[in-house]
């Protein structure tokens, strides 16, 4: 029933509706957390109300502000570092075979293990009141997709634009220039993007394992452990709105670069 | 003054997974300056391959390939000859004029002549309102045009084209084809032109090279009588009615059926 | 803002897709799907583990060759330490990694070797990962169908869940500890291990969402009008089609779910201080690494090989279901 509605919808209506469906949803949840909350009694541990939550974050807005500043530094670098090694390996692995084929199996793992697991080594090998560990586990993780995406971008020219490079006669940095960059830059943007939440989820998880507090990780169990749960949950807004100031950089970032440049298309 | 093209002996030889299979065998060709010659066959004759040749994107396995009296490769390096592929291969990211421009920009061209240049192509092709458009708000037809006048950017005396319109309806493909006839008369430059329909060589070409397959030769050279070079500025729609033309696709026919099982069209061809 | 859900999808069906089969991560991996070569299979895939092998070993060189040369102290540029300390202490001999494992872990006479240790600590994260995994599947895939079933849960519900992802709501875990033994309903009682299996669900079934209904959505209008001919209803065309199209995007989606649901269990278990599991080990030993710093390495090829087991595993699932993946490019 609701298909056959939605597929005769006016263009407008499927405008209004795409905006209103997550604002209803939204609104629906903020309802039934305040009604769990003031009329069934759930206790603070479970879920504090958003108007405590609020009044902590208002409260400890400074520490907060510190702590964002310092795991965003930290997830930031990483990301940067990160991406820069991503695209320079990528580069490397397409040109030279071997490197691809050396690298492959390597990089696939690390998609699939748990980076920061690495953190409590890596706090021992920098010294404990460094940072690095974290921003080198922030590095690993955005490392990984944006490798993956830009070497598949690489690998993206179509033959007739190599021919087309070929009779032109063009130089091996002309088609890279020309050609390979533009091809490829779409997927680095994506693989950027996707790196964006990875290093800022990464850096604020290495903070678990120990290392220098301060950070918005560390503050967010300490005040569990303290029983402070509404203040706890003031720094996870925190770190959301980190994660998503991250996303919206880079994704701001992808569509301003990638305005007028039709994505290749993609095998589904 | 040498030929445009000059290919002596040539045999071409893949390998593949299933062992080696002779693509070309005993090519000899001429093709002179300012001259339009149709490459057409059915598949697998090796008419694509054979234009790939003479623009060294392939190398030959035996025999020479020359260009305006130079190896196949130095006429490359010295962009002797400007090429056209079946998909437009326009770059997605590049408007119009951006497309266009791309070779002059390779081979270092000052921006003020580039933008002069591109201008002028645009105007032949009839894309001048087009240029600031990207390539994926065009149609196939338009984007081939822009395809051909890129081709055209630096005034080459060869123009290799690989089944440039395969891809465009009936009636945008007639258009394409007289507006090449006028292209080709204004610059003066050689075509080689691979196709695979027998009105469209017999309506563009001076000769018909009759191809066919396994291996891949040449089975006879179709001069077309429909008017000498001079002439070719005086094709027009008319022609595709007259009696000559039906004469000529006649005779390309005839020269296809040889080298094929009787009775049956060679797979690959149209005859419209 | 009003595309923003639409392309917010596919944006995250891009981070899906970060190790996709047939995308580059499959290529890279080097068990090679059934199938996968024309010619030569057998050859290739033996060549890509001697590759990958090379490559590892290239790691472990570079580790010893800096360790070899690098300054004691490490490479410090102002305050900052851009490379480690190359002391046995901040970086033991890979050997010595290697060795530590076949050693007792503690002193005592009935200590097992520390392999062992590591690889119970490996099957419990591995159980709780599992379990929260299959959690991460029934909630993905039961959003898809909804999602899939009427468009307007589609634009009610994937923005949330993409922005849910985009952000680290794992920073919940420490107070999803406070959860354990406080609950009860009836006689259910909230174990702490379950606290952990829910955080690994959480992140598991954000992958398994957004390619169940990308699969789901697949199919070609060619065939969901000839389910229409053969007047077929709503299950009869989610069973003989929608579900057999799935496959190939459920696939990857899965495997991603079950690597996250791995990452999501080993974090919890540090955040929330449960015993027995990997993440407990990791912080445990590395607490020790100033006696014994080798032994901190032993739980992390521990991770390792667990995040692989657990992909691996669903790859099997792949290697059955081959017949409904025809359509995919073999790389």
């Amino acid at each position: 029933m609701a298909i056959a509605t939605a597929t005769r919808m006016g263009p407008k209506t499927e405008t209004t509706f795409r905006v209103l469906a997550p604002v209803a949803v939204g609104v629906i949840v903020l309802g039934v957390w305040q009604f769990l909350v003031t009329v069934v009694g759930v206790s603070d541990y479970l879920l504090p109300s958003p108007a405590s939550i609020i009044e902590e974050f208002i409260q400890f807005w400074e520490s907060i502000l510190s702590a964002s500043i310092l795991t965003g530094t930290n997830a930031l670098i990483g990301l940067v570092v990160g991406s820069l090694v991503g695209i320079a390996l990528a580069a490397i692995a397409a040109r030279w075979r071997a490197v691809d084929q050396m690298s492959a199996p390597v990089v696939a793992s690390l998609a699939v293990i748990p980076i920061v697991a690495l953190a409590p080594v890596l706090n021992s090998m920098y010294g404990a009141d460094s940072q690095f560990g974290r921003q080198a586990i922030a590095a690993l993780a955005s490392f990984v997709p944006v490798f993956i995406n830009t070497l598949r971008g690489f690998r993206q020219t179509a033959p007739v634009h190599r021919d087309l490079m070929k009779a032109y006669a063009a130089s091996s940095g002309q088609v890279l220039r020309t050609l390979t960059l533009p091809t490829a830059r779409p997927f680095m943007l994506t693989g950027i993007r996707i790196a964006s939440s990875l290093a800022v989820i990464s850096a604020l998880v290495a903070e678990y394992f120990g290392g220098p507090r301060g950070g918005l990780g560390g503050l967010i169990s300490t005040s569990a452990a303290s029983s402070a749960y509404a203040r706890a949950w003031a720094y996870v807004v925190a770190s959301i709105a980190l994660g998503l100031l991250f996303y919206l950089v880079t994704l701001g970032l992808e569509r301003m670069l990638q305005r007028h440049a039709p994505q290749a298309r993609r095998r589904p | 003054m040498s030929a445009a093209v000059e290919i002596t002996g040539v045999d071409k030889t893949f390998d593949t997974r299933s062992g080696a299979v002779q693509a070309l065998t005993g090519i000899d060709l001429t093709v002179e300056a300012g001259e339009f010659v149709s490459l057409i066959g059915p598949s697998g004759c090796g008419k694509s391959t054979l234009m790939r040749l003479i623009a060294d994107l392939d190398e030959p396995t035996a025999g020479t390939v020359e260009v305006f009296g130079k190896g196949a490769r130095q006429a490359r390096l010295d962009q002797e000859y400007g090429i056209a592929f079946q998909s437009a291969g326009l770059l997605p990211w590049r408007t119009v004029a951006a497309n266009v421009a791309l070779p002059l920009e390779l081979h270092g061209v000052a921006s003020a002549a580039r933008s002069t240049r591109v201008a002028e192509l645009l105007d032949m092709v009839g894309l001048s309102d087009f240029a600031d458009r990207y390539p994926d708000q065009l149609s196939g037809g338009m984007q081939q045009r822009v395809a051909i006048a890129r081709a055209l950017a630096e005034q080459p005396r060869l123009l290799l084209m690989d089944e440039p319109f395969g891809a465009l309806d009936e009636m945008t493909r007639e258009k394409m084809q007289s507006d090449l006839v006028r292209i080709s008369a204004e610059t003066g430059a050689a075509v080689v032109f691979v196709t695979h329909s027998i009105p469209e060589a017999v309506f563009l070409s001076d000769r018909v090279v009759v191809m066919s397959p396994r291996p891949g030769r040449i089975q006879e050279i179709v001069p077309m009588r429909l008017g000498a070079e001079a002439a070719r500025a005086a094709r027009t729609e008319e022609l595709r009615e007259e009696r000559a033309f039906f004469d000529m696709v006649t005779a390309v026919r005839e020269a296809l059926h040889q080298g094929s099982p009787v009775g049956t069209a060679p797979r690959g061809l149209e005859n419209r | 803002m009003t595309e923003v859900g639409a392309r917010e999808a596919n944006a995250v069906t891009d981070a899906a897709a970060v190790v996709a089969p047939g995308d580059a991560g499959a290529r890279a991996a080097p068990p090679r799907r059934p199938g996968a070569g024309r010619g030569g299979r057998a050859g290739r895939g033996f060549a890509a583990w001697i590759w990958g092998l090379v490559g590892i070993l290239t790691i472990a060189l570079i580790w010893e060759g800096y360790k070899l040369l690098g300054p004691a102290d490490g490479v410090v540029v102002g305050d900052l330490r851009i490379m480690p300390r190359t002391t046995d202490l901040a970086m033991p001999h890979v050997w010595q990694m290697l060795g530590r494992l076949f050693e007792p872990v503690t002193r005592a006479d009935d200590a097992l070797p520390l392999w062992a240790a590591v690889a119970l600590a490996a099957l419990t994260t591995l159980g709780i990962a599992a379990a929260g995994w299959l959690v991460g599947v029934v909630v993905g895939i039961g959003l898809a169908l909804v999602m899939q079933r009427w468009r307007i849960a589609e634009w009610g519900l994937l923005p949330w869940i993409v922005l849910s992802q985009t952000v680290p709501l794992i920073a919940f875990a420490p107070i999803v500890k406070s959860w354990g033994s406080r609950v009860e309903i009836g006689a259910f009682e909230w174990q702490d291990w379950m606290s952990v299996a829910l955080i690994a669900s959480y992140l598991a079934f954000f992958p398994i969402a957004i390619g169940a209904l990308k699969g789901l959505q697949s199919p070609d209008r060619i065939h969901t009008e000839l389910m229409e001919t053969y007047a077929a209803g709503y299950w009869q065309t989610l069973v003989k089609l929608r579900f057999p199209a799935a496959v190939p995007y459920l696939l990857p989606a899965l495997r991603l779910g079950a690597a996250n649901a791995v990452i999501g269990a080993v974090v919890a278990e540090v955040s929330t201080g449960l015993q027995g599991g990997i993440g407990r080990i990791l912080i445990q030993f590395a607490g020790q690494a100033s006696g014994d710093p080798a032994k901190a390495w032993g739980p992390i090829f521990g991770a390792i090989v667990l995040g692989l087991v657990a992909a691996g595993s669903v790859a099997l699932l792949g290697v059955i279901l081959s017949n409904y993946r025809r359509n995919e490019e073999h790389a």
